[in-house]
């Protein structure tokens, strides 16, 4: 599970390869959020759709350069997997790239065009919200697979397509919980509790999959004594699918008491489902095919990166935190002045 | 057409679509910075409603630019694996530093310089504002220099057919970076000058006198006409750098065939690779040799020079060059005679304007609405030139390292095809919105108001700029 800490082609690609797992979930969690807003956007009404997009609109564009971060380290770090694993999702990358040019013009157009042309771009906020979480979802099914395209793995990412889909509006529920009140608060309660399920299915069905394709996935789970410190993944998983069950049927409480329980929840719910498809698929970036030290850049590229990474990295920490600072609290209709 | 000229052409255009916005986020960023600043300073509620008009395009601006740049850090696999592979140890470093110095930096500030306003500090707003300049300007530092390194590399070993760093200071101050870096950085100057004056020449037309508008026509038409002669010199010495470095480049560029002394300026004509001469040819006699040796003998590269031993041409398409070089030249002269004559009739009939200083009242009508269509002569030249520069190296991607070929993806033409058409028809959709909703808020900001307000004093401005719910 650990490299040798010794010699740099060792550990650095070890190191580079925890830095993009850590971008790509802070990415699912953080965009995961805004991209649930927007699959949720048809379902509310005027007035509740500038309240939507009033929660995320400080935070979209930061949130989406986690990742452009991830791919970035794959890009450097990793640049034989970059090829091959991109060129192999050609077609669900486009279909992302399209969903998240829609859905990021569709913020300042939706705001700044005429009146009348407001509902088409709210329209194209939430295809594009939906293209992009469906292309991941499917991104990931095939991922998962092996990147072998067959009918029986092009089913099963369409399966995970959806999946993460609801997966999204989910966390996007739990994080309108948080940020709104009254009408729209009690909807985002409903939002969540109906889109539960989404996220119970998704987990269950790629923690069955993933087993089954691989021999070697399935010796690293269900072996003495590596299961016996895997069972909190699952069993902490499950106690906590079942405190959102339990929450989700009481909220709102009066004074808005535990709003942010539900998105906090949620967040180590998704940390811990990439945690296990992360020790599953270590130390392999392309599955079954290249490892991260077989894919990895030169140390002294990666060395350079890193120099940087350590300077900047708490740097950026530091300055997001600030930006979730100024916009705690409640959303409020965006507006410049 | 095979996958390599279609993925040619879809990263052509992606790279195209997305040039467009940072060439307006960069210096509209600095000028956002200032009015922010002269706010700050004078209290002068003029400034703040020429940074909330302004800053709309910004944030428009900035979302295009931020998803077509998405769009182009995935095409680097899907379509051109071979570069990462090849050159990823240099490529890769750079463009890490570009995310970690310059996007999370503008994409987090961007937040509170938007909506931060009655939220924050004054101070704070305005370090925002800074942020979020130096972030755009920061990334376009870390691009341009992987954009010039793949012209004039330096600072490296080939192992294995890979490229390794040996020398990072080499790799980053490549010989063409600081011409590219200032000849970009003007350039987004000149875009946002031609598109402030622009817009705001539209507003005056429509019969808007408020003083943001004033000040606003004054000021782009002002810096443009400072800048364009600076990105004039500039250019020149862009081009006798890349004489040095690129000679086929500029063989292909002044569309000369043999090298040799006293070679004409050509102002027409159109190249012909078969014949491997021109045809129609207009020039000035010694024109092309005066500028670039400075001397009327100076000896001139011929593309005849970069012929392989089988008949290959190792020198770039000759007429797309040569007239992309030449749409760039055409738009800045537009750009000098525009500007110039701007500033001196606003300077000559300055007694028009109730305050001091230019007067827009001089300007005739067929000045205001010559600045219309010029709005977007920024973009023009921005595209010929990076036209002329990127095509102007090919065959190769990096000089001299690999072919654009080599790095190809696998992948079947007509996909490629196929997603390169939907590009096409969202980038179609969004330009005609952009420009749209551009004129619209223009349109808006000139309707509504009353026209001439009587001066604020500065006690009353601020107290009006810090009430939210204005």
């Amino acid at each position: 599970m650990f490299p040798d800490f010794t010699t740099p082609a060792d550990w650095l690609p070890w190191v580079f390869a925890s830095l993009m797992g850590f971008s790509i979930l802070i990415y699912v969690v953080l965009d995961g959020f805004d991209l649930g807003v927007g699959i949720l956007f048809p379902l509310a009404d005027d007035a509740q759709k500038d309240r939507m997009i009033g929660s995320i609109g400080p935070f979209w564009d930061a949130n989406e350069t986690w990742l452009v971060l991830a791919v970035g380290l794959l890009l450097v770090a990793f640049p034989a997997a970059h090829g091959l694993i991109l060129t192999t999702l050609y077609l669900p990358v486009f279909v992302m790239l399209i969903g998240l040019i829609l859905r990021g013009v569709a913020f300042e157009f939706r705001a700044k065009a005429q009146a009348h042309q407001k509902a088409r771009w709210n329209t194209a906020f939430f295809l594009g919200s939906l293209m992009t979480a469906l292309s991941q979802g499917f991104m990931l099914g095939l991922y998962i697979m092996g990147l072998e395209v067959t009918a029986a793995t092009l089913a099963f990412a369409a399966v995970t397509a959806v999946f993460l889909a609801v997966g999204y509006s989910f966390i996007g529920a739990t994080w309108l919980i948080s940020k709104t009140e009254e009408a729209l608060q009690k909807k985002s309660v409903r939002w969540a509790r109906e889109s539960l399920w989404g996220v119970i299915l998704g987990m269950g069905a790629v923690s069955l999959a993933t087993p089954l394709v691989s021999d070697r996935i399935f010796g690293k789970w269900f072996t003495w004594p590596e299961l016996l410190w895997l069972l909190p993944l699952p069993l902490l998983s499950g106690a906590l699918i079942v405190a959102l069950w339990v929450m989700l049927r009481r909220l709102p409480l009066p004074g808005d008491r535990k709003s942010w329980a539900p998105f906090v929840t949620a967040t180590t719910l998704f940390a811990l489902a990439y945690i296990g498809l992360a020790y599953s698929f270590y130390p392999y970036v392309v599955p079954e095919q290249l490892t991260i030290y077989d894919a990895a850049a030169a140390p002294e590229s990666l060395f350079i990166i890193l120099i940087g990474a350590l300077v900047v990295v708490p740097m950026i920490f530091g300055y997001t935190a600030l930006a979730y600072l100024i916009f705690r609290g409640k959303a409020t209709d965006l507006r410049y002045d | 057409m095979d996958t390599l000229i279609l993925s040619r052409i879809q990263f052509g255009a992606n790279i195209s679509f997305h040039i467009l916005f940072p060439t307006i986020t960069i210096a509209l960023g600095w000028v956002l910075f200032y009015f922010r600043l002269r706010f700050a300073r004078t209290g002068d509620e003029v400034w703040m409603d020429a940074y909330r008009f302004w800053v709309k395009v910004f944030a428009l601006s900035f979302a295009m630019g931020v998803v077509s740049g998405i769009t182009m850090s995935f095409q680097f696999g899907t379509n051109w694996p071979g570069f990462m592979e090849t050159v990823g140890n240099i490529a890769g470093p750079l463009l890490a530093y570009e995310v970690l110095t310059a996007f999370f930096l503008e994409a987090v500030f961007i937040g509170i310089m938007l909506f931060g306003f009655s939220r924050v500090p004054g101070w704070l707003h305005i370090l925002a504002t800074f942020l979020v300049a130096f972030g755009t300007t920061m990334s376009a530092f870390w691009i341009i220099v992987l954009n010039s390194w793949m012209h004039t590399p330096q600072g490296f070993e080939m192992i294995d057919g890979v490229a390794h760093a040996t020398d990072w200071w080499a790799v980053i101050f490549n010989p063409s970076m600081p011409y590219r870096f200032a000849h970009m950085l003007m350039a987004s100057g000149l875009t946002v000058a031609f598109l402030i004056a622009g817009l705001s020449a539209f507003r005056w037309l429509l019969g808007d006198r408020k003083r943001d508008v004033r000040r606003t026509l004054k000021f782009g038409a002002g810096l443009a006409a400072l800048l364009i002669p600076v990105q004039i010199y500039l250019g020149d010495l862009h081009g006798l750098n890349t004489l040095e470095y690129q000679p086929q480049k500029v063989a292909a560029m002044e569309g000369n065939w043999e090298t040799g002394p006293n070679i004409p300026l050509l102002l027409f004509a159109l190249p012909d690779e078969e014949a491997r001469e021109n045809r129609f040819e207009i020039g000035i006699p010694n024109g092309a040799s005066i500028i670039l040796r400075h001397h009327i003998d100076g000896v001139v590269p011929g593309l005849n020079d970069f012929m392989a031993e089988d008949g290959t041409a190792l020198h770039p398409p000759v007429a797309t060059v040569f007239w992309s070089f030449r749409i760039m030249v055409g738009t800045g002269l537009a750009m000098l005679a525009l500007s110039w004559g701007a500033v001196f009739l606003m300077w000559r009939r300055r007694h028009l304007a109730p305050g001091r200083g230019l007067a827009p009242e001089g300007l005739p009508k067929l000045v205001l609405w010559a600045f219309v269509p010029m709005a977007f002569s920024g973009w023009l030249a921005t595209l010929a030139g990076w036209y002329t520069t990127e095509i102007g190296r090919q065959p190769w991607l990096v000089q001299g390292v690999m072919t654009t070929a080599e790095a190809v993806a696998d992948v079947p033409a007509p996909m490629v095809l196929g997603t390169l058409l939907t590009y096409l028809a969202v980038y179609a959709a969004l330009i005609i919105a952009y420009i749209g909703v551009l004129f619209y808020l223009a349109r808006k900001a000139a309707g509504g108001g009353d026209i001439d307000p009587a001066v604020p004093s500065s006690g009353e401005a601020q107290v009006r700029a810090l009430t939210p719910g204005e």
